[in-house]
């Protein structure tokens, strides 16, 4: 399998504030890859660097073999092959819920309103808002705005899916409907990059999970390796830290 | 005052009020417009993100340069004097003699632009940034994110603002009857010295103009809910009653994305 995303020697700070370090990382296609690890490790920010939404100082990143820091990429059309889930759902609060999904598609793939109707329907099924079509942002649940992100980013089918903490501002009751939707995403064939701090959800679906800890990636690998028989002490402690909470 | 001569005056200058009361309401809803348009304009250049290096981070920082020195000037300064500067500078500077009403229209608009622009910057910061990071993450640059994410919502948050400005500038156009434009303020000016009877003219104007804004603060209030839409919303009857979400992800397999 070929690799989607191959990053190299990533680097990136805030100020003097070093968030990621020397990162080497890569995502084939069709592989469902969690990246865990506690707050400010830089998971967000390894997610956010691969759609430019946040520069990069250092380092590589090669999207389909191109690398998206050349100046002459297009990082336009870069982001319409990946679609982002965020952590506070960001809908457009002045478009209903069926607008939410088309007016990317209209207005950046230049797709015809009944065309982009019609993708954006299949995916409101998908995640299972088709009801809700004609609904405000405001008039919604947490789980019914974050299922309507997804249907959003998969509306204008992306090769890649990423998710930035998709669960973590949700009530406890309303993370299973999210995960749910994911779950079926994953078992699609869909190439999905997964921040996340349901450890369950973690070990069921992925392919690999990814361990990381103050900036750089302490240790990857299988679920099974990593859940079960984790090779570095951090990644241990981080274990035993985060399932006793649970 | 006295009633008698209240009553003389509108019987005999009615035409001429409402004729003043016309151009007064022409000038502000024209300016208004204009200046919100100049304020939405301006909005937009000055969150356009500055590159990190090369000559369009130049350019947009000249560019912000001026759309900031106009805003401090004409805030800074009294319409009246504008007025002045203007309409009587471009004559004996420039020899251009422009008509009064497009001073007057000009004047007013660019009035309003500067401070429209400051009341839209307010606006465009209080949408939260999650919503831009979405629409660029879709692929939007930042025009469309603009019109088609942030603008419709700075519009609607910006409405009683624009009111305000509104009624501002009914009141604050007398100011044109130094250039003698021919609006309320200069047409009771006029009735009054004809029949040296100021109170009673001005007594009519001020209903004159009190009828005019309460009208306009009412009208953008109805027009402020019309934008905000029904509180509910209809549900749709599901149309799947057969097929579940499941199945149809795996049939058509159009999730595994574009090729």
């Amino acid at each position: 399998m070929k690799n989607v995303i191959d990053i190299q020697h990533l680097s990136k700070s805030f100020g003097n504030n070093e968030v990621l370090k020397d990162i080497n990382f890569s995502v084939k296609k069709g592989e469902v890859v969690c990246i865990i690890g506690s707050s400010g490790s830089g998971k967000s920010t390894l997610l956010r660097c691969i759609n430019l939404l946040e520069k990069p100082n250092g380092g590589k990143i090669f999207y389909n073999g191109k690398n998206i820091l050349d100046a002459e990429h297009n990082i336009y059309e870069h982001r319409t092959k990946l679609g982002m889930v965020f952590q506070q759902f960001n809908l457009f609060n002045n478009h209903n819920v069926l607008n939410n999904c088309t007016v990317g598609q209209t207005k950046v793939l230049g797709r015809s309103n009944d065309e982009a109707e019609k993708t954006a329907m299949k995916y409101l099924e998908v995640v299972g808002m088709g009801q809700y079509i004609n609904a405000k942002p405001s008039q919604l649940s947490g789980g019914q705005k974050q299922r309507v992100a997804i249907a959003r980013a998969l509306s204008m089918e992306p090769d890649v899916m990423l998710f930035d903490e998709p669960t973590s501002s949700l009530d406890p009751e309303m993370v299973g409907e999210v995960l749910r939707v994911m779950k079926e995403l994953a078992g699609s064939g869909l190439t999905m990059l997964v921040v996340t701090h349901e450890m369950e959800f973690a070990k069921e679906v992925s392919d690999r999970v990814v361990f990381m800890d103050e900036g750089v990636i302490a240790e990857e690998g299988s679920p099974e390796q990593i859940f079960n028989n984790p090779k570095e002490e951090r990644t241990k402690e981080f274990l035993k830290r985060i399932l006793k909470e649970m | 005052m006295e009633i008698k001569w209240l009553v003389r005056i509108w019987t005999r200058y009615w035409p001429m009020f409402i004729r003043g009361a016309g151009v007064t309401l022409y000038i502000s809803i024209i300016s208004t417009i204009i200046g919100a348009a100049i304020g939405l304009a301006i909005g937009v250049i000055h969150t356009i993100p500055l590159p990190e290096k090369g000559a369009r981070r130049v350019f947009l920082k000249v560019v912000n340069g001026v759309l900031s020195a106009y805003i401090e000037f004409f805030r800074g300064t009294p319409m009246i004097v504008q007025a002045m500067v203007i309409y009587f500078g471009s004559a004996v500077s420039f020899g251009i003699h422009i008509d009064r009403m497009f001073a007057a229209l000009l004047i007013v608009s660019i009035n309003t632009g500067a401070y429209m622009s400051e009341v839209v910057r307010g606006g465009i910061i209080s949408i939260d940034r999650g919503q831009f990071e979405a629409a660029h993450a879709i692929g939007m640059n930042h025009v469309q994110t603009m019109i088609n994410v942030v603008l419709p919502q700075v519009i609607r948050n910006i409405l009683p603002a624009t009111g305000n400005e509104f009624v501002i500038n009914i009141k604050d156009t007398y100011v044109l009857n130094i250039i003698s434009v021919t609006e309320l303020f200069f047409q009771t000016k006029s009735i009054a010295g004809n029949n040296f009877r100021y109170a009673e003219a001005f007594f009519i104007t001020s209903i004159i103009y009190f009828i005019m804004t309460f009208t306009v603060t009412r009208i953008l209030r109805i027009f402020e809910r019309k934008l905000d839409g029904p509180a509910n919303y209809d549900m749709l009857g599901n149309q799947m009653q057969v097929q579940k979400p499941e199945s149809m992800l795996g049939k058509d397999g159009g999730l595994v994305g574009r090729a």
